[in-house]
Protein backbone atom coordinates (compact mmCIF):
# COMPACT_ATOMS: atom_id res chain seq x y z
CA UNK A 1 0.00 0.00 0.00
CA UNK A 2 3.00 2.26 1.34
CA UNK A 3 4.80 1.68 -1.69
CA UNK A 4 1.89 2.28 -4.07
CA UNK A 5 1.75 5.62 -2.72
CA UNK A 6 5.29 6.00 -3.42
CA UNK A 7 5.40 5.00 -6.25
CA UNK A 8 2.08 7.24 -7.73
CA UNK A 9 4.25 10.39 -6.02
CA UNK A 10 7.41 9.46 -7.49
CA UNK A 11 4.83 9.35 -10.82
CA UNK A 12 3.00 12.21 -10.67
CA UNK A 13 6.17 14.66 -9.81
CA UNK A 14 8.15 13.10 -13.08
CA UNK A 15 4.89 13.56 -15.26
CA UNK A 16 4.34 17.01 -13.78
CA UNK A 17 8.12 17.86 -14.09
CA UNK A 18 7.56 16.71 -17.59
CA UNK A 19 5.18 18.55 -19.30
CA UNK A 20 5.97 21.80 -17.12
CA UNK A 21 9.40 21.99 -18.91
CA UNK A 22 7.65 21.39 -21.84
CA UNK A 23 5.14 23.87 -21.54
CA UNK A 24 8.42 25.99 -20.71
CA UNK A 25 10.04 25.33 -23.98
CA UNK A 26 6.36 25.67 -26.05
CA UNK A 27 6.89 29.34 -24.87
CA UNK A 28 9.89 29.73 -26.12
CA UNK A 29 8.23 29.26 -29.78
CA UNK A 30 5.14 30.46 -29.05
CA UNK A 31 5.53 33.58 -27.64
CA UNK A 32 6.00 37.10 -29.66
CA UNK A 33 9.05 39.16 -28.39
CA UNK A 34 12.16 38.66 -25.98
CA UNK A 35 11.16 39.58 -22.68
CA UNK A 36 7.98 37.42 -22.81
CA UNK A 37 10.21 34.36 -23.67
CA UNK A 38 12.03 34.98 -20.43
CA UNK A 39 8.94 34.00 -19.16
CA UNK A 40 9.15 30.29 -19.88
CA UNK A 41 12.32 29.79 -19.04
CA UNK A 42 12.47 31.33 -15.66
CA UNK A 43 9.49 30.21 -13.99
CA UNK A 44 8.12 27.43 -15.95
CA UNK A 45 11.32 25.24 -16.70
CA UNK A 46 12.76 25.70 -13.49
CA UNK A 47 9.78 24.33 -11.60
CA UNK A 48 9.70 21.31 -14.58
CA UNK A 49 12.98 20.61 -13.91
CA UNK A 50 12.70 20.71 -9.28
CA UNK A 51 9.76 18.60 -9.95
CA UNK A 52 11.73 16.21 -11.60
CA UNK A 53 14.65 16.00 -9.17
CA UNK A 54 12.12 15.83 -5.98
CA UNK A 55 10.56 13.00 -7.77
CA UNK A 56 13.97 11.65 -7.91
CA UNK A 57 14.79 12.22 -5.01
CA UNK A 58 11.91 9.98 -3.23
CA UNK A 59 12.58 7.28 -5.09
CA UNK A 60 15.95 7.34 -4.18
CA UNK A 61 15.45 7.79 -0.50
CA UNK A 62 13.21 4.72 -0.51
CA UNK A 63 15.75 2.58 -2.58
CA UNK A 64 18.93 3.40 -0.41
CA UNK A 65 18.15 5.53 2.07
CA UNK A 66 17.73 9.18 2.69
CA UNK A 67 19.33 11.81 0.36
CA UNK A 68 19.66 15.27 0.68
CA UNK A 69 21.96 16.08 -2.41
CA UNK A 70 18.98 16.80 -4.81
CA UNK A 71 17.50 18.94 -2.10
CA UNK A 72 19.90 20.72 -2.53
CA UNK A 73 20.53 21.06 -6.17
CA UNK A 74 16.86 21.95 -6.10
CA UNK A 75 17.01 24.82 -3.81
CA UNK A 76 20.19 26.15 -6.04
CA UNK A 77 18.38 26.17 -8.93
CA UNK A 78 15.87 27.67 -7.76
CA UNK A 79 18.25 30.64 -5.90
CA UNK A 80 20.23 31.02 -9.80
CA UNK A 81 16.96 30.87 -11.87
CA UNK A 82 16.01 34.57 -11.30
CA UNK A 83 19.19 35.74 -11.33
CA UNK A 84 20.02 34.71 -14.54
CA UNK A 85 16.83 35.86 -15.75
CA UNK A 86 17.22 39.10 -14.69
CA UNK A 87 20.75 39.34 -16.27
CA UNK A 88 19.65 38.19 -19.48
CA UNK A 89 16.56 40.99 -19.22
CA UNK A 90 18.88 43.61 -18.33
CA UNK A 91 21.45 42.60 -21.72
CA UNK A 92 18.14 42.64 -23.93
CA UNK A 93 17.20 46.07 -22.48
CA UNK A 94 21.01 47.85 -22.71
CA UNK A 95 20.90 46.09 -26.67
CA UNK A 96 17.50 47.94 -26.99
CA UNK A 97 15.10 45.01 -28.54
CA UNK A 98 11.89 45.91 -29.45
CA UNK A 99 8.79 44.75 -27.44
CA UNK A 100 6.20 43.38 -28.83
CA UNK A 101 3.61 46.78 -29.91
CA UNK A 102 1.43 45.27 -27.73
CA UNK A 103 3.02 46.01 -24.57
CA UNK A 104 2.08 48.88 -22.38
CA UNK A 105 4.61 51.21 -20.54
CA UNK A 106 7.41 52.63 -22.03
CA UNK A 107 11.19 52.65 -20.09
CA UNK A 108 13.22 54.97 -20.61
CA UNK A 109 15.62 51.96 -21.54
CA UNK A 110 14.14 51.25 -24.31
CA UNK A 111 13.71 55.16 -25.82
CA UNK A 112 16.34 55.66 -28.10
CA UNK A 113 19.85 58.05 -27.49
CA UNK A 114 19.04 61.05 -29.63
CA UNK A 115 22.41 62.72 -30.62
CA UNK A 116 22.70 65.44 -28.59
CA UNK A 117 23.48 68.06 -31.47
CA UNK A 118 24.49 68.15 -34.82
CA UNK A 119 27.91 68.33 -36.17
CA UNK A 120 27.36 71.78 -36.99
CA UNK A 121 26.36 72.43 -33.42
CA UNK A 122 28.81 70.70 -31.94
CA UNK A 123 31.43 72.69 -29.95
CA UNK A 124 34.33 73.73 -31.97
CA UNK A 125 38.39 75.39 -31.69
CA UNK A 126 38.81 75.52 -28.22
CA UNK A 127 35.57 74.73 -26.33
CA UNK A 128 35.85 72.41 -23.98
CA UNK A 129 35.13 68.40 -24.54
CA UNK A 130 31.43 68.08 -24.46
CA UNK B 1 22.25 36.62 16.10
CA UNK B 2 26.41 35.37 16.72
CA UNK B 3 28.48 38.58 16.52
CA UNK B 4 30.79 38.35 13.76
CA UNK B 5 34.80 38.44 14.54
CA UNK B 6 38.24 38.50 12.88
CA UNK B 7 37.87 35.23 12.34
CA UNK B 8 34.57 34.89 11.44
CA UNK B 9 33.49 37.93 9.62
CA UNK B 10 30.13 36.23 8.61
CA UNK B 11 28.95 33.56 11.06
CA UNK B 12 25.73 32.60 9.57
CA UNK B 13 27.68 32.05 5.76
CA UNK B 14 30.61 30.01 7.95
CA UNK B 15 27.64 27.81 9.78
CA UNK B 16 25.74 27.40 5.95
CA UNK B 17 28.90 26.80 4.46
CA UNK B 18 29.88 23.60 7.21
CA UNK B 19 25.74 22.30 7.20
CA UNK B 20 25.75 22.47 3.30
CA UNK B 21 29.08 20.74 3.25
CA UNK B 22 27.87 18.03 5.69
CA UNK B 23 24.90 17.88 3.51
CA UNK B 24 26.45 17.35 0.64
CA UNK B 25 29.07 14.71 1.80
CA UNK B 26 26.69 12.50 3.79
CA UNK B 27 28.39 12.06 6.56
CA UNK B 28 29.01 13.23 9.81
CA UNK B 29 32.76 11.57 10.41
CA UNK B 30 35.24 13.98 12.42
CA UNK B 31 37.49 14.44 9.14
CA UNK B 32 34.21 15.75 7.40
CA UNK B 33 33.84 17.66 10.08
CA UNK B 34 37.29 19.07 10.37
CA UNK B 35 37.83 19.78 6.22
CA UNK B 36 33.90 21.40 6.42
CA UNK B 37 34.78 23.77 8.96
CA UNK B 38 38.50 24.51 7.73
CA UNK B 39 36.16 25.84 4.39
CA UNK B 40 33.88 27.53 6.67
CA UNK B 41 36.51 29.42 7.92
CA UNK B 42 38.39 29.71 5.05
CA UNK B 43 35.69 30.63 2.29
CA UNK B 44 34.60 33.83 4.11
CA UNK B 45 37.87 35.06 5.52
CA UNK B 46 39.13 35.16 1.33
CA UNK B 47 35.87 36.37 0.06
CA UNK B 48 35.15 39.29 2.59
CA UNK B 49 36.15 42.18 0.59
CA UNK B 50 32.80 40.91 -2.34
CA UNK B 51 31.07 40.94 0.05
CA UNK B 52 28.16 43.61 1.33
CA UNK B 53 27.56 44.52 4.76
CA UNK B 54 25.07 41.95 5.67
CA UNK B 55 21.63 43.00 7.48
CA UNK B 56 20.65 41.03 10.35
CA UNK B 57 17.07 38.79 10.03
CA UNK B 58 15.04 40.30 12.70
CA UNK B 59 12.63 37.58 12.57
CA UNK B 60 13.53 34.09 11.06
CA UNK B 61 10.20 32.59 12.17
CA UNK B 62 8.65 35.06 9.20
CA UNK B 63 11.07 34.54 6.67
CA UNK B 64 10.46 30.59 7.17
CA UNK B 65 6.90 32.02 6.37
CA UNK B 66 7.68 34.02 3.63
CA UNK B 67 9.55 30.86 1.75
CA UNK B 68 6.77 28.87 2.36
CA UNK B 69 4.50 31.47 1.11
CA UNK B 70 6.72 31.89 -1.71
CA UNK B 71 7.01 28.13 -2.69
CA UNK B 72 3.16 28.20 -2.83
CA UNK B 73 3.31 31.52 -5.29
CA UNK B 74 5.60 29.86 -7.64
CA UNK B 75 3.21 26.56 -8.40
CA UNK B 76 0.26 28.75 -9.27
CA UNK B 77 2.75 31.10 -10.91
CA UNK B 78 3.59 27.92 -13.18
CA UNK B 79 -0.20 27.28 -13.76
CA UNK B 80 -1.05 30.62 -14.68
CA UNK B 81 1.99 31.02 -17.10
CA UNK B 82 1.26 27.43 -18.56
CA UNK B 83 -2.62 28.63 -19.30
CA UNK B 84 -1.29 31.87 -20.69
CA UNK B 85 1.56 29.75 -23.49
CA UNK B 86 -1.25 27.00 -23.87
CA UNK B 87 -4.42 29.36 -24.75
CA UNK B 88 -4.73 28.98 -28.40
CA UNK B 89 -5.89 32.71 -28.92
CA UNK B 90 -3.05 34.09 -27.51
CA UNK B 91 -4.97 37.03 -25.51
CA UNK B 92 -2.39 38.24 -23.44
CA UNK B 93 -1.03 42.49 -22.10
CA UNK B 94 1.98 42.86 -21.50
CA UNK B 95 3.15 45.45 -19.66
CA UNK B 96 6.53 47.21 -18.11
CA UNK B 97 5.71 48.26 -14.92
CA UNK B 98 7.80 50.46 -12.63
CA UNK B 99 7.72 49.71 -9.30
CA UNK B 100 8.71 52.19 -6.54
CA UNK B 101 10.45 50.68 -3.62
CA UNK B 102 10.28 51.60 -0.43
CA UNK B 103 12.91 48.88 0.81
CA UNK B 104 16.85 50.44 1.36
CA UNK B 105 18.88 47.08 1.80
CA UNK B 106 20.40 45.40 -1.11
CA UNK B 107 19.94 41.86 0.18
CA UNK B 108 16.30 42.29 1.03
CA UNK B 109 15.89 43.73 -2.55
CA UNK B 110 17.46 41.21 -4.16
CA UNK B 111 15.71 38.99 -2.64
CA UNK B 112 12.65 40.86 -3.87
CA UNK B 113 13.55 41.23 -7.19
CA UNK B 114 14.11 37.43 -7.42
CA UNK B 115 10.58 36.83 -5.75
CA UNK B 116 9.17 38.90 -8.02
CA UNK B 117 11.02 36.79 -11.40
CA UNK B 118 9.67 33.89 -9.27
CA UNK B 119 6.22 34.56 -9.12
CA UNK B 120 3.22 35.35 -11.13
CA UNK B 121 3.69 36.73 -14.85
CA UNK B 122 6.01 39.06 -13.94
CA UNK B 123 10.08 39.65 -14.30
CA UNK B 124 12.03 41.73 -12.65
CA UNK B 125 14.13 43.46 -15.45
CA UNK B 126 15.87 46.14 -14.10
CA UNK B 127 16.98 47.94 -10.90
CA UNK B 128 17.96 51.43 -10.79
CA UNK B 129 19.18 51.85 -7.48
CA UNK B 130 19.70 55.73 -8.24
CA UNK B 131 15.97 56.42 -8.86
CA UNK B 132 15.06 53.33 -6.12
CA UNK B 133 12.69 52.01 -8.82
CA UNK B 134 12.64 47.92 -10.39
CA UNK B 135 11.39 47.64 -14.01
CA UNK B 136 9.16 44.64 -13.94
CA UNK B 137 8.03 43.31 -16.77
CA UNK B 138 5.03 41.71 -16.54
CA UNK B 139 3.34 38.97 -19.34
CA UNK B 140 -0.38 39.21 -18.89
CA UNK B 141 -1.38 42.51 -16.86
CA UNK B 142 -4.90 44.37 -16.57
CA UNK B 143 -4.21 46.80 -14.21
CA UNK B 144 -0.48 48.10 -13.35
CA UNK B 145 -1.49 50.16 -10.17
CA UNK B 146 -3.03 46.67 -9.14
CA UNK B 147 0.20 44.77 -9.67
CA UNK B 148 2.20 47.37 -7.88
CA UNK B 149 -0.25 47.30 -4.86
CA UNK B 150 -0.43 43.66 -4.88
CA UNK B 151 3.54 42.91 -4.71
CA UNK B 152 3.63 45.86 -1.91
CA UNK B 153 1.11 44.03 0.33
CA UNK B 154 2.36 40.29 -0.79
CA UNK B 155 5.94 40.45 -0.62
CA UNK B 156 7.99 43.96 0.24
CA UNK B 157 5.93 44.73 3.49
CA UNK B 158 6.96 41.16 5.06
CA UNK B 159 10.38 41.44 3.90
CA UNK B 160 10.92 45.24 5.52
CA UNK B 161 9.53 43.35 8.58
CA UNK B 162 11.57 40.60 8.34
CA UNK B 163 15.13 42.48 7.54
CA UNK B 164 14.30 46.31 8.22
CA UNK B 165 11.77 47.16 11.18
Amino acid sequence: MLDTIIEGAVAFMLIAGGAFAFIGSLGMTHLKDFYMRLHGPSKTTTLGVGCTLIGSLIYFSREDGPIIQELLITISAFITAPVSAHMLAKSALHHKLKPDPRTRGNPVELESDKPRHTIEEAPQGDSPLP
Amino acid sequence: MIPPTRWLPMPVLSLLLLVVWLLLQQSVALGQWLLGGVLAILIPVVCRPFWERQPTIKRPLKLLGYFLRVLGDIVTANIQVSKLILDPRGQMRPAFVEYPLTLRENFPITILASTITMTPGTVSAHLRLDGRTLLIHALDVADTRALIDEIHQRYERPLMEIFES
